[in-house]
């Protein structure tokens, strides 16, 4: 007998098809919005048409009026029972319900509990709300002037509205090092606001059985386990009466990862009307109220010797966190993994202060495709790269190569004092530049120049940290950020399998069944993925910072491990041999001394159940909690060409060339799938997706014809292409990789815009490079920086 | 969706369904392919009391060609039968070139031309290509049929010259006198997006001169613009790089755009010049080539 062929049974490597499409392509998902309870009622939240305003009352006698209508919450009630505050993932409080004044528009003002979500929507506009307006805040610099009104007047010992300055690097040693500069390159960018806009928005049924005391509660929620804990401590329920189920999720990106208010008005409103209470965000909602992304600012100088060397960085940045600090982040960090920045290359010295603000926008700042703030500390790197070595005059390529970690350089420590293991950073390189054709496109961009035609070629290059923890450094309000899986297997060999990760579209039901086939050669077919409900998965910190594989996933082959060292005990037993003399291959124990006597590890599990030897526990299940000894540290290289017409300032991408490094692929189609999403979402934001706000603080960007997500017709082609550096300490030499496209990509859209109009003058257009900004740059032949403005008339 | 609340009827003869506009007195919208309606609504920024479905309403779903070149299109005909006509191919670029372009694929399987002039956004292509074309509009309501020209019946900002008990039946685009000619352009941000600036160019000629041409843009302005003046000066001319550059010129001049996310004003004028002078250059040299 010889070993199972692992692909063939959907092991690691096999490009399985995804299970979960099975039911997902025929409309048979089971999302929040497809779960209807007995006797459920409808939720729906008046909000704020206003940015700043103090609330000097609220009528509710004609809603309460409007037959249907069951309920009406407002700040006030919600105070009577403590709950008009929760607090935020970042130590910081956020109103459930305002209370004193709205901060942001969009903010939820009241709530309507009705039999239908019609009767509760027109029951919302019967709700007389009179506002005085507070003067504005829309962006750091009015945050921070001399007469800014206080945002946060709720809070003591806030007299300002900076909610912290923090710094992390050596300054002194950065001092020296610029003070040794040949040449110091400096620039100005903004990542301006966006949001991950998930195809499904948020929603909670919440369900209080008043006879049990159980309050059940079907969630959009990417981390179920955190929120039970938060509910535990905001609502001060019994935590094991508490059960979070996340079903199906149409997409999160990081979204999904806090509390709202929704979700905490759900549940009062089924403690007190003792029935179930859905409640189903709008488009709008989602996009005017819940976690945004980066919004941040920065100034980056970089000291340059001659030769193309970097000497040493630092970077300023000032982050617009809006109302409320609600970043999902360590608790260790202010503006998230920052300091990730430069990873990739050997410099010997950085420093970066960083400043956040509050201003009148929605609250959140969650990490929108990425582990904590790396796509702005990748984003600004390499576009301070790119800056740097046009000032040095030197190829854009050849000045990242000279400064990238050498192969044999690990471990390497970051500028910012990471710890990066593996990598090859310059084969990366050369796999993209060898695709992209880059010798030749100089050639045919200098020849097109001549015809009038502008081409670009743009480079973006770097490692990033993915999968927080370990434990002593990453923690969200002191949780420690391990995970955890748990493995049954029945005694015919099939099998389920659950974690504390929570699939949103990464694959989860169809990659951990793959890790199980590899570990223990059970098809992975024969293996069941279940994740999301409290009550029946182990404790995990949940999905998000593309943390899944690297922690989560760790967990699936250590329990897998487990098992198998069971199944060996069991192998003996029915191979009448002693342990030691048993050997392994993928999917049978067999005798050392005569391969041909073996059991499969189907006859193992059945064993289990039916044929245990004297001594040996039955059942052959367990679990595993994993700690990660360190971040992993995937390694990406993008580069894009672009053609730009200088009459209209629109530009066409016209190669995408990835190349990912991101361990060992469990299964390359999903990681492709990944792959191609991020690099989507990339140029969405580099081109074309912002969320601005006027002068009053309202929202430009509140649905989907304001904010663009690219269809099929923009999405430009890629080419993808790989390098595998198996991450030394990952059980199966995985590394993160869902998020790395998003990270690394707009750099290098931006960047190739910048190159195709390098004779301008122009070194900098903020993002996103409209058409119009992308004009103004070539004729006005200045840079074009900060959020797009909401004009005013000329 | 949770619009508010309102009645719904799906009358089955046009006569039944004037009759249900006249009895909903100003309360009642006509729904044919829905797609700026039904967002409204959705939006709760309209709040009819009554939806008229004239999707029943046999009769309405085609465009054809009178024996004169005379081009009709009905009610009902949706912007993707205009996207896969022969008809238009051959014998309408103008329209030809704008159908593909209209809002995305999905809008195009249920909107149709004739609600698009109806709902008389300034930024709705057809209106621009209608009026570039020198079409009308067909109405009927209770006294029977009138003809009322698009510079007429597109009044205002989202506000059309129908009665409140007329519908919009048929749009007209007159037959050409010499060989029909022109393009549309415009930017958008993305597919489906409302137009930063676009500009219908249509001319018909004879030889190689102008004899008529219609010069209308979308987008810019606080409703669908006429640039006439641009469009007079190509009359009786070959479409030579001056007088391209004049009409391209006085387009701009003609458009009235504001400043928003989508560009500057200042931005958005360029466009209307680089779009007039592309397509009637791509007509020159098509003209130039046959003559």
């Amino acid at each position: 007998m010889t070993a199972l062929d692992e692909i063939k049974i959907g092991g690691m490597g096999a490009r399985r098809r995804r299970v979960e499409d099975n039911r997902f392509i025929r409309g048979r998902g089971n999302y929040i919005d497809d779960i209807v309870l007995p006797g459920m009622l409808h939720m729906e939240i008046l909000r704020s048409p206003l940015a700043h305003a103090r609330i000097n009352s609220i009528d509710t006698s004609k809603a309460w009026d409007i037959p249907g209508v069951r309920l009406v919450l407002t700040g006030e009630m919600m105070a009577t029972r403590n709950l008009a505050w929760m607090p935020t993932l970042s130590y910081d409080t956020q109103a459930v319900l305002a209370t004193d004044k709205v901060r942001f528009q969009g903010q939820e003002v009241a709530c309507v509990i009705a039999d239908d979500p019609y009767i509760a929507k027109d029951a919302c506009e019967a709700i007389v709300v009179d506002y005085e307006p507070l003067p504005v805040i829309v962006n750091p610099t009015q945050a921070t002037a001399d007469d800014a009104p206080l945002i946060r007047d709720d809070k003591e010992n806030q007299p300002d509205n900076v909610i912290y300055d923090w710094e992390v690097g050596d300054r002194a040693g950065t001092d020296q090092a610029f003070e040794r500069a040949d040449l110091v390159s400096t620039i100005q960018l903004h990542y301006p606001r966006s949001h991950p806009a998930p195809l499904e928005c948020c929603g909670s049924i919440a369900d209080f059985d008043r006879s049990t005391s159980k309050l059940t509660v079907y969630m959009t929620t990417q981390a179920p386990h955190i929120v039970r804990a938060a509910v535990a401590l905001i609502a001060e329920l019994p935590e094991h009466m508490i059960r979070i189920i996340s079903p199906d999720l149409g997409g999160g990106f990081g979204n999904k990862v806090p509390v709202y208010p929704g979700y905490v008005m759900s549940i009062l409103a089924s403690i007190l009307t003792e029935r179930p209470v859905k409640w189903i965000e709008d488009r709008t909602g989602n996009l005017i109220s819940t976690g945004f992304g980066r919004d941040v600012y920065l100034q980056g100088e970089m000291a340059l010797r001659r030769d193309g060397k970097i000497l040493g960085v630092r970077m300023h940045t000032d982050a617009d966190h809006g109302a409320f600090f609600g970043d999902a982040q360590p608790s260790k960090f202010k503006i998230g993994l920052m300091h990730s920045a430069f990873a990739c290359y050997d410099i010997p010295t950085a420093h970066l202060t960083a400043r956040g603000m509050y201003t009148n926008k929605a609250p959140g700042g969650v990490a929108y495709r990425c582990s904590f703030r790396v796509t702005e500390a990748m984003f600004f790197q390499e576009r301070m790269v790119q800056a740097a070595a046009d000032d040095l005059g030197m190829d854009q390529a050849e000045f990242r190569r000279l400064n990238f970690v050498r192969d044999d350089d690990f471990p390497h420590r970051t500028p910012f004092g990471f710890l990066t293991d593996s990598g090859q950073y310059g084969k990366c390189l050369d796999v993209g530049l060898k695709a992209v054709g880059y010798q030749d496109f100089l050639k045919q961009k200098e020849e097109a120049k001549k015809r009038g035609r502008l081409l670009g070629i743009g480079i973006s290059t770097m490692t990033e940290p993915l999968g927080a923890g370990n434990s002593r450094e990453y923690d969200i309000l002191g949780i420690k950020m391990f995970d955890s899986a748990e493995l049954r297997v029945h005694m015919t060999g099939k099998a389920i399998l659950r974690t504390g990760a929570k699939t949103q579209g990464q694959g989860h039901e169809t990659t951990w069944a793959q890790i199980v086939a590899h570990e223990l050669g059970l098809p992975a077919e024969d293996v069941l993925v279940e994740e999301g409900d409290t009550d029946t998965a182990p404790f995990g910190m949940g999905t998000y910072a593309s943390r899944s594989t690297p922690v989560a996933g760790a967990a699936v082959a250590m329990v897998s491990r487990k098992i198998r060292a069971k199944a060996r005990k069991l192998a003996a037993h029915l191979l009448e041999v002693s342990e030691e003399d048993v050997d392994w291959e993928l999917g049978r124990f067999y005798v050392r001394s005569a391969p041909d006597r073996g059991v499969t590890i189907q006859e193992c599990a059945m064993a289990a159940y039916s044929n245990m030897p004297d001594g040996l526990e039955p059942g052959l299940e367990g679990n595993a909690y994993y700690d990660p000894p360190n971040l992993t540290w995937p390694f990406a290289c993008y580069i894009a060409t672009v053609e730009v017409d200088p009459e209209t300032g629109v530009w066409d991408v016209l190669n995408m060339v990835a190349v990912d490094d991101c361990g060992v692929r469990i299964n390359p189609m999903v990681v492709e799938g990944q792959i191609m999403g991020g690099l989507t979402e990339a140029y969405a934001m580099a081109s074309m997706q912002f969320i601005t706000f006027d002068a009053e603080g309202n929202c430009v960007g509140s649905n989907f014809m304001d904010y663009l997500l690219p269809t099929a017709w923009e999405t430009p082609g890629y080419e993808l292409h790989e390098v595998v550096t198996p991450c030394p300490h990952h059980p199966i030499g995985a590394k993160g990789i869902g998020e790395c496209a998003t990270v690394g990509g707009p750099a290098a859209f931006v960047n190739a815009v910048l190159d195709a109009i390098k004779d301008t003058g122009v070194r900098n257009i903020d993002m996103p490079l409209l058409p119009d900004r992308v004009y103004e740059a070539i004729t006005e032949r200045h840079d074009v920086s900060g959020a797009p403005p909401v004009k005013v008339d000329d | 969706m949770y619009p508010s609340r309102f009645r719904y009827e799906a009358p089955h003869s046009i006569e039944e369904a004037v009759g249900l506009l006249q009895a909903g007195d100003g309360e009642a919208k006509v729904l044919a392919g829905g797609q700026s309606l039904v967002p409204l609504i959705k939006l709760r920024f309209a709040s009819p009391e009554l939806l008229v479905d004239i999707n029943d309403l046999p009769g309405l779903a085609y465009h054809r060609a009178d024996p004169d070149g005379t081009i009709r299109v009905g009610a009902l005909c949706r912007h993707a039968d205009l996207e896969g006509s022969a008809l238009l191919a051959d014998r309408q670029p103008t329209m030809a070139a704008a159908a593909p372009m209209v809002a995305d694929p999905i809008v195009r399987n249920r909107g149709t031309l004739v609600g698009s002039l109806c709902h008389a956004d300034p930024q709705g292509d057809w209106a621009a290509v209608v009026t570039a074309l020198g079409g009308h509009v067909v109405a009927q309501g209770p006294g029977g049929r009138r003809t009322i020209p698009i510079g007429k019946f597109v009044n205002g900002p989202f506000q059309n010259a129908l009665a409140y008990d007329e519908i919009a039946v048929e749009a007209v685009i007159p037959a050409p006198g010499g060989t029909p000619a022109g393009g549309y352009l415009k930017l958008e941000r993305r597919v489906g997006d409302f137009a930063t600036a676009g500009a219908a160019v249509a001319v018909e000629t004879s030889g190689d001169l102008v004899t008529r041409a219609g010069i209308a843009l979308t987008g810019v302005g606080g409703s669908t613009i006429d640039a006439a003046e641009a469009a007079q000066v190509l009359v009786g001319r070959p479409l030579g790089a001056e007088v391209i550059a004049e009409a391209a010129d006085l387009a701009a001049r003609a458009a009235q755009p504001k400043s928003d996310h989508r560009g500057s004003a200042k931005y958005k004028r360029h466009l209307v010049h680089t779009f007039v002078e592309r397509i009637l250059t791509r007509v020159g040299d098509t003209t130039e080539r046959a003559a």
